[in-house]
């Protein structure tokens, strides 16, 4: 929407080097250097928290940014493989690379399932049939034998890796999550300047040309669908490893809320905007947390801030003070 | 995120003065400040331990308490950040009050792995003490089962032995309807029906004319917060009470009955464990604490005083802040407070002391604002909490 002209002088840059483009290398380097050092200098818990998050943001910008499709209801893959991740390694004593596997799993699947439904509607209609499913989903979870209801499932234990390496320890642990967290964000900057990421933006752009081009439109957006749902089941199933539990709140509507927050905040349709957003969110939330109920009224105040003065994110702005896509 | 506010003033010169070295204790006060139960817990659970603090004139017998605060928001994933946070950066030697069952299990995992002590107030769950139960948690105001087991049974006996429910239609609301079920059972009584209503409801009519129509006499309200409140605003405008049904709150606070009144409350029985209006050290207490916070303690804030003096007294005879001594100290030393009275720890973390069956007064009989409740029956601790035999907790059951 707001983001045509990142992408518009993103692409021929992209069709000519198949690679990153030099100042994208640089800035995930620079990346990765201050993420290896995080925990050393924040609290471990707390930086892998941001980092579940970031990817969270980021599968939901893929869908959003690059997919042009809102979905209201990202919560219910996130929540769903939270809860499945979580009973995977409590209950049947999976390693923490097969439970966040099977997770991820459930979240696909669950992303195929609703977005098949979904993507036969647009615009607002599309995103109040997320919202209806993720609705769907909390119930469910709020019912259902295994999730504990309210209570969640607690304790849940984190196994050694590979049956081999014990995990208890945060700053090992956090190794790991970054190792997860940060090859799922390549990836979907991989996804976004493949291919099928051209024709996802082109689909965005104008659907009946793309559909006179020939491409199948529904069948690329149900799979952009489907790799959201997944990756944003990954963020969860890797959120509740290093919390040790999986609760309601990852399945409730206000998370799906709070990562269209982060997105927009940081910049729809940008590569590093949903991981900015992510750190400004989930720090505010974090250090702010003794204002109690006004950390709301903070972040809606930022939201409106935000879409009257710079509509594309702060990384939309820098990237157009820079003039080189974020 | 963290308030902190230092206590000890007199600290150093204690330092100075007393012969033993001096320990340095930091409570956390983790609960909702924020949300529904802040007026119950919040800040008034701050305050509480603050007077627990200085009564027990920590800092003359040569303790240093620093006290901090937080708000969980009734989240258990930020709950248990919070917890660790403290307990591996800012030295924090026991996390207080932590109301909500989801947050509460999660600190209490929390606290055990870092061998720390919890002393809960606020939480209601019973699995706490049973198949949650740590070496590292005191549980010490109420419970799910004490709840069942003090209305229930003291309701039935009282002659209300026909009961339908109205439940809120999730595991503490099921699981607050079946321990009544079986208490009310047991003693005599029949159940006649129950009815669900979703979590969290606002309209309560259907299922309040449902349990109108099912001739019970008592109607169990195994819901909580916003719930129990707008389908007792709503048996009153149906006038359920008036008709001859009781109602029964399983899960009441007194904060709850004066946001109602009197008059939409009256005659309603509720299950306590504290009452500001109970003897002279109740009232002493609650005069000073309404000072600081404008109303008299919530059963809550009363254990969170309660328990923080049992603590302090721990630290004392153990001389030190090592949580394995402070916590079987506890258990060794039977509980004495204005509050509360004289009482014991079980083994798997219960503490056990009367709790009290309630009647809300008529707006005739109620002589203040605060003036809400009046005693119905008094349930001896070993009859109100569930025995440690049938609870399931596996530390204390293995020796």
């Amino acid at each position: 929407m707001s983001t045509n002209e990142n992408t518009n002088t993103a692409t021929p840059a992209m069709n000519r080097s198949v690679g990153m483009p030099g100042h994208m290398k640089i800035i995930f380097v620079v990346l990765l250097a201050v993420l290896i050092a995080l925990p050393f200098m924040v609290y471990p818990v707390f930086a892998m928290k941001v980092m579940c998050f970031a990817l969270f943001a980021c599968a939901f910008n893929l869908l959003l940014g690059f997919g042009g499709l809102l979905s209201f209801g990202h919560a219910a893959y996130f929540g769903m493989a939270s809860y499945v991740c979580a009973h995977a390694a409590k209950v049947w004593g999976l390693t923490p690379e097969l439970a966040i596997l099977a997770g991820t799993v459930t979240a696909a699947l669950l992303g195929l399932l609703i977005g098949s439904l979904a993507i036969r509607r647009q615009g607002i209609y599309f995103a109040m049939v997320t919202l209806a499913f993720a609705q769907m989903v909390y119930f469910f979870a709020l019912q259902a034998e295994f999730t504990g209801g309210e209570d969640g499932i607690q304790t849940v234990p984190r196994n050694d890796l590979l049956g081999l390496f014990p995990m208890g320890d945060d700053i090992v642990f956090y190794f790991f999550v970054l190792f997860v967290t940060f090859g799922g964000i390549l990836f979907i900057y991989r996804i976004t300047h493949s291919p099928f990421g051209q024709v996802l933006k082109a689909i965005r752009e104008n659907e009946p040309r793309a559909i006179s081009l020939g491409y199948h439109v529904n069948r690329y957006k149900l799979t952009v669908f489907v790799l959201s749902a997944t990756f944003a089941g990954l963020a969860g199933a890797t959120k509740s490893q290093v919390f040790h539990l999986a609760s309601l709140t990852d399945v409730h509507w206000s998370m799906s809320g709070e990562v269209v927050l982060m997105t927009l905040l940081g910049g729809m349709g940008t590569v590093l905007g949903p991981i900015v957003g992510a750190v400004i969110v989930v720090t505010m939330q974090n250090y702010l947390a003794y204002l109690g109920a006004w950390v709301t009224v903070i972040q809606g105040c930022i939201f409106v801030i935000g879409v009257l003065m710079f509509r594309e994110g702060i990384i939309g702005v820098l990237s157009k003070i820079f003039k080189k896509p974020l | 995120m963290i308030k902190r506010i230092a206590l000890s003033t007199a600290a150093v010169s204690a330092l100075v003065a007393g012969p033993a070295l001096a320990t340095d204790i930091t409570l956390g006060v983790l609960n909702d400040q924020s949300g529904i139960y802040a007026d119950l817990s919040g800040q008034g659970s701050v305050v509480a331990a603050q007077m627990a603090v200085a009564d027990f004139d920590a800092a003359g017998k040569g303790i240093n308490v620093e006290i901090i605060s937080a708000d969980h928001q009734n989240k258990p994933d930020i709950a248990s950040n919070i917890a660790r946070q403290w307990y591996d950066q800012d030295g924090v030697d026991a996390i207080l009050d932590v109301p909500t069952s989801s947050t509460a299990l999660a600190v209490a995992d929390v606290t055990a792995e870092f061998g720390k002590v919890f002393i809960n107030s606020g939480a209601a769950t019973s699995d706490l003490t049973r198949a949650n139960c740590q070496p590292t948690t005191i549980h010490w105001t109420y419970d799910t089962a004490a709840l069942a087991n003090g209305t229930g049974k003291a309701v039935t006996e009282s002659g209300g032995d026909t009961w339908f429910f109205l439940t809120a239609d999730y595991a503490f609301g099921h699981a607050l309807e079946r321990d009544t079920t079986a208490v009310v059972e047991a003693n005599g009584g029949e159940v006649l029906g129950s009815v669900a209503h979703p979590f969290p409801g606002t309209d309560f009519s259907s299922f309040l004319l449902q349990a109108q129509a099912s001739g019970a006499k008592v109607i169990g309200l195994a819901n909580a917060g916003a719930d129990t409140v707008n389908s007792i605003k709503q048996a009153a405008e149906f006038g359920i009470v008036q008709g001859g049904q009781k109602l029964a709150g399983l899960l009441l606070f007194i904060n709850n009955v004066h946001s109602l009144g009197a008059e939409t409350a009256q005659g309603l029985q509720m299950t306590t464990a504290f009452y500001w209006d109970k003897n002279d050290d109740t009232r002493a207490f609650s005069e000073r604490f309404k000072a600081e916070m404008g109303s008299p303690p919530s059963m809550v804030q009363a254990g969170v005083y309660a328990g923080t003096l049992h603590y302090l007294k721990a630290v004392e005879a153990v001389g030190s802040d090592d949580a394995t001594a402070i916590v079987a100290s506890m258990k060794e030393m039977k509980t004495d407070d204005p509050l509360f009275g004289e009482g014991y720890i079980r083994k798997d973390g219960r503490v056990i002391h009367d709790m009290y069956l309630m009647e809300v007064k008529s707006p005739e009989e109620s002589t203040g604002e605060w003036d809400l409740l009046k005693e119905v029956a008094t349930i001896s601790g070993e009859d109100a909490f569930l025995p440690m035999e049938d609870g399931g907790c596996a530390f204390a059951l293995a020796d």
